[in-house]
């Protein structure tokens, strides 16, 4: 009789607890705070990291198996769609603006997601949780690659991306998602899976996953559909991860409370204000609207940020407060950027226009209480001007907040025909940021963010010129050196979309692709 | 009770793991949308394998959900049989 | 017949980023290029890590080795995810295959007893050996210099990591969840492990990432590595123990194609320069002892009166693929 059909079969569960908890032992040779250094100096009381709940119990083997599937068939897809001229199928060619923001904001720190996950995957003492932040900074690099992967052949046709790691670190727009990596990177452990685990990875993901996959979807980008739709299903082990880490910190120690609200408040704060260039792309650069920001803010944080929140007030955690303003704020900021990013549009390595009069109309419906009585004028102002030959753009550069660096373009939430400036001191000097929310982040830890390198004040200061520039020179012209140094081309990455080469090859490769030749 | 929910890709090879769901769970509610089909439930939802085999007539790991998967919502637990979404409150 | 498929002929206006024509030409790039050169920041950061202040989120200065081009340190398997995982997800299914074979026929039963203690003695304890490897790796993958080094370096603790699985699953069917919790017990209090687990603790500690990639991934997998999966791989299979050997293809393999990756990075930077040479090939010698000296009692183990000479054999062909890595050993 066969004795191997008579043992009893490990449950998944048990089989994974044998796969990965059983790898580790506590070190004599080494003590376990050296092995871990990073552990304790946040504050965080782990007293069992055994009572942790792995969410997907993915072996490596799995992993590999289930992965390799994903990839052939996502590479499939971008290999018809370069073969096939796909970039050809988007509505129109303004859409490409915001693959632009993508590649140059958000896949150049899909790859610092992955250095901070292979961080929190070395540091924290429980195997459970390294195992999983270790598969997580393995798909993020999935994430940086199949964007670059799916976003290159973009790169061979249009303005914008040619030069994307370069750009991140430098241009005045990308040191808002870029300081909100290193601020992340920066942090220790806990609060970096709190930062990008859970506030990122799990509260805000459906804000910035959303409208850029069903922005693609609605435009014709299949390329970008496709590496959206296949990435998703890594987010998910995300997600879980993300929340398991909130509730197992929650549930190990009543002190880690008051430390985690700290962190949840920070972190929902900064990343919806990052989240402010996704809303101002889904009003503004999908020539196919999917949804106005002020609803998916409605959908995805109102609705289902309540769910969760409601979940996790039996720990005691509450929903930041710095958030009741973002009901405000849901119907202004979209306008307000795209107001901002138009007006310097000299500056920024995509195109910006003025929505026509069926945009403009839609942007009444959609903001019935904002549009209209706030911005529909001056932008149709803009544009009756940009008709008469005077395209504005702003040739004073704006002050930045300290916190979030975006430009100081937020109005007061109780009256949005003032700007809202704050103001903290420390150590003497003065520092200037956009918001309570901002100004709280500050306040609290003013020696992180003092160090912040303000992209408007290097300019000013004279730290963005290509090396062996002469300031002094007869004639000399700051902005266009600048751009040299962001290697941004003038006349090619940045101005109107009217008249740019972008307009110009699509329509005349569109004319080739659909008429016929004599 | 907060919504708990499950989306995949719209294809070939989810369509009878969407099928499963739904017979499972008769209080569920299809939500189809551009390539991507969701299912939402109040509290919690149950994926089954035994009720996806006998749609697809062969042996089906539950972990291979996650090649179709887009995203959830809610606290998961899986084991062999049984992956199950659900939120607490 | 020839068939002339015509799609739209449209011209391109350039044929890569940027970064990757700066330094191979303005060509059609390979995906492992697009995805691997020049990815990580390099020259402007916003704040101070609260972990080590004194240097910067990617910093130079955390290893010894100096390099004018840390992208000179490629991949010769040019792997980026999608190509690594593919490539592993066919290793994977004949790993499957073998173990569902050996399970379902209960194979392990044909294992002569002697072998079946050895293997369990000596093969399922170093899933913990294989558990340093990975935390290692992933030093190395957070803190280094440069994605063509740090990414491969996180497909490598992976692997690790599955390499310590596929040990687990021999344990379990060999002798069940009791002979996985011998084999820790051994790890922890044997005699015979302890050398080992001293030393894998020691480069736990260790803090110049590329000392971790010298001590882990070319001393001690170099010398394990042979010793566990060619030469006692070798007395499984020519002992009625093929079922061994099944069920430890992949770590063979796995060797053989990583060796290749270790000796291409090690050749780099020994060239470099003279310091970086003289760096490495200290962490050689260095390492190269201990490891030797935790050897010999598993070795004594597995191999009986043949030990020293097994070892002696391993010890000479590390030398001599040092040797020609550029390396003084």
């Amino acid at each position: 009789m066969d004795k191997q059909a008579d043992k009893k079969k490990l449950s998944l569960k048990e089989k994974y607890a044998h796969m990965t908890r059983g790898l580790d032992w506590e070190t004599t040779y080494q003590s376990m705070d050296k092995v871990f250094p990073q552990a304790k100096f946040e504050g965080i009381k782990i007293h069992d990291w055994d009572k942790w709940e792995d969410p997907f119990r993915l072996t490596m083997d799995s992993y590999w198996k289930y992965q390799a599937e994903k990839e052939r068939k996502l590479y499939a897809v971008l290999d018809a769609f370069a073969q096939n001229n796909g970039h050809l199928g988007v509505t129109d060619a303004r859409y490409i603006n915001a693959l632009k923001l993508f590649l140059t904001g958000i896949s150049p720190l899909e790859y610092v997601a992955h250095r901070g996950f292979a961080a929190a995957g070395r540091n924290f003492p429980g195997v459970g949780p390294r195992v999983a932040c270790l598969m997580q900074s393995l798909d993020e690099v999935r994430h940086s690659q199949t964007q670059i992967h799916a976003l290159s052949n973009y790169n061979k046709h249009y303005d914008g991306f040619h030069d994307f790691k370069h750009m991140l670190e430098r241009v005045w727009y990308l040191s808002v998602p870029k300081s909100f990596f290193d601020d992340a990177f920066s942090s220790g452990p806990f609060e970096y899976m709190i930062a990008i685990g859970f506030s990122f990875e799990y509260v805000l993901t459906n804000l910035l996953f959303v409208p850029f996959m069903s922005g693609a979807a609605y435009n014709g980008d299949m390329a970008t559909v496709t590496f959206g739709f296949s990435a998703q299903s890594d987010e998910a082990r995300h997600m879980t991860l993300g929340l398991e880490c909130i509730k197992f910190m929650l549930e190990q120690d009543p002190d880690n409370l008051p430390i985690v609200q700290k962190w949840i408040d920070k972190w929902a704060w900064r990343g919806i204000r990052v989240l402010t260039l996704v809303g101002m792309m889904m009003d503004y650069m999908l020539p196919k609207r999917v949804m106005s920001w002020k609803e998916a803010w409605e959908i995805y944080f109102e609705q289902n940020g309540g769910a969760l929140f409601g979940d996790l007030a039996r720990y005691g955690i509450k929903v930041p407060e710095c958030l009741t303003q973002c009901s405000i704020d849901k119907e202004h900021i979209s306008h307000q950027a795209w107001a901002t990013f138009y007006q310097y549009g000299g500056a920024a390595a995509f195109h910006t226009w003025m929505p026509n009069d069926e945009e403009m109309d839609w942007l009444s419906a959609k903001y019935p209480n904002t549009f209209d009585k706030y911005y529909r004028e001056r932008f149709t102002h803009w544009r009756d001007e940009a008709e008469k030959g005077n395209r504005f753009y702003n040739n004073t550069l704006p002050m930045l907040c300290q916190v979030c660096q975006i430009p100081m373009l937020f109005t007061e939430p109780n009256d949005p025909t003032q700007i809202c400036y704050r103001e903290s001191e420390y150590e003497g000097e003065k520092y200037h940021t956009c918001s309570d929310g901002c100004k709280h982040i500050f306040d609290n830890e003013p020696q992180k963010y003092i160090q912040a390198w303000l992209p408007v004040h290097q300019i000013y200061q004279g730290n963005c010129f290509p090396e062996g520039t002469d300031p002094t020179v007869e004639g000399f012209n700051p902005l266009a050196k600048v751009l040299e140094w962001y290697h941004l081309e003038h006349g090619k990455d940045n101005l109107d979309f009217e008249g740019s080469r972008d307009q110009k090859n699509f329509d005349t490769w569109r004319g080739l692709a659909t008429k016929n030749n004599t | 009770m907060s919504t708990v929910f499950i989306a995949f890709q719209t294809n070939d090879d989810s369509r009878p793991i969407v099928e499963s769901i739904l017979a499972d769970n008769p209080k569920a509610v299809l939500d189809e949308q551009p390539a991507m089909v969701k299912i939402n439930a109040e509290g919690r939802l149950v994926i089954n394998r035994k009720s996806i085999e006998e749609r697809i007539g062969r042996h089906f790991d539950l972990q291979e959900l996650q090649i179709n998967l887009i995203t959830i919502s809610g606290h998961l637990d899986e084991d062999d049989d049984q992956f199950s979404l659900t939120w607490k409150n | 017949m020839q068939i002339d498929l015509r799609t739209v002929s449209i011209k391109p206006v350039r044929q890569t980023f940027d970064h990757i024509a700066r330094r191979f030409g303005d060509k059609p790039a390979s995906r492992y290029q697009e995805g691997t050169y020049d990815l990580q920041q390099t020259d402007i950061f916003h704040y101070r890590p609260l972990w080590e202040p004194e240097l910067q989120l990617f910093d130079v200065r955390r290893t010894k080795v100096q390099m004018k081009d840390w992208y000179a340190l490629k991949d010769p398997r040019q792997f980026y995810y999608g190509s690594y995982t593919i490539a592993r997800s066919r290793q994977q299914e004949a790993a499957e295959s073998s173990f569902e074979m050996i399970e379902e026929r209960g194979l392990a039963e044909l294992v002569p007893a002697k072998l079946k203690q050895t293997a369990l003695d000596i093969l399922v304890p170093l899933r913990h050996v294989e558990w340093g490897g990975n935390m290692g790796n992933s030093f190395i993958s957070a803190y280094g210099y440069g994605t063509a080094i740090t990414q491969p370096c996180l497909y490598h603790a992976m692997d690790h990591l599955a390499v310590a699985q596929y040990l687990t699953h021999i344990g379990l069917v060999l002798g069940g969840p009791e002979a996985l919790d011998t084999a820790k017990e051994a790890w922890l209090n044997g005699a015979l492990w302890q050398p080992l687990r001293r030393h894998v603790e020691n480069i736990l500690v260790v803090q110049d990432w590329f000392e971790i990639f010298v001590a882990q991934n070319l001393v001690l997998e170099g010398l394990s590595y042979p010793l566990f999966y060619d030469y006692l791989d070798a007395d499984f299979s020519a002992n009625d123990g093929t079922v061994i050997s099944m069920m430890t293809r992949f770590m063979g393999e796995w060797a053989e194609e990583t060796a290749k990756w270790v000796d291409a990075q090690i050749k780099v930077a020994a060239a470099e320069s003279a310091e970086n040479k003289a760096l490495i090939s200290g962490w050689v010698k260095q390492y190269r002892t201990p490891v030797l000296e935790a050897l010999a009692p598993l070795a004594k183990r597995a191999f009986g009166d043949k030990a020293e000479s097994v070892l002696t054999e391993v010890a000479e062909q590390f030398n001599v693929r040092c040797t020609k890595l550029g390396l003084v050993i």
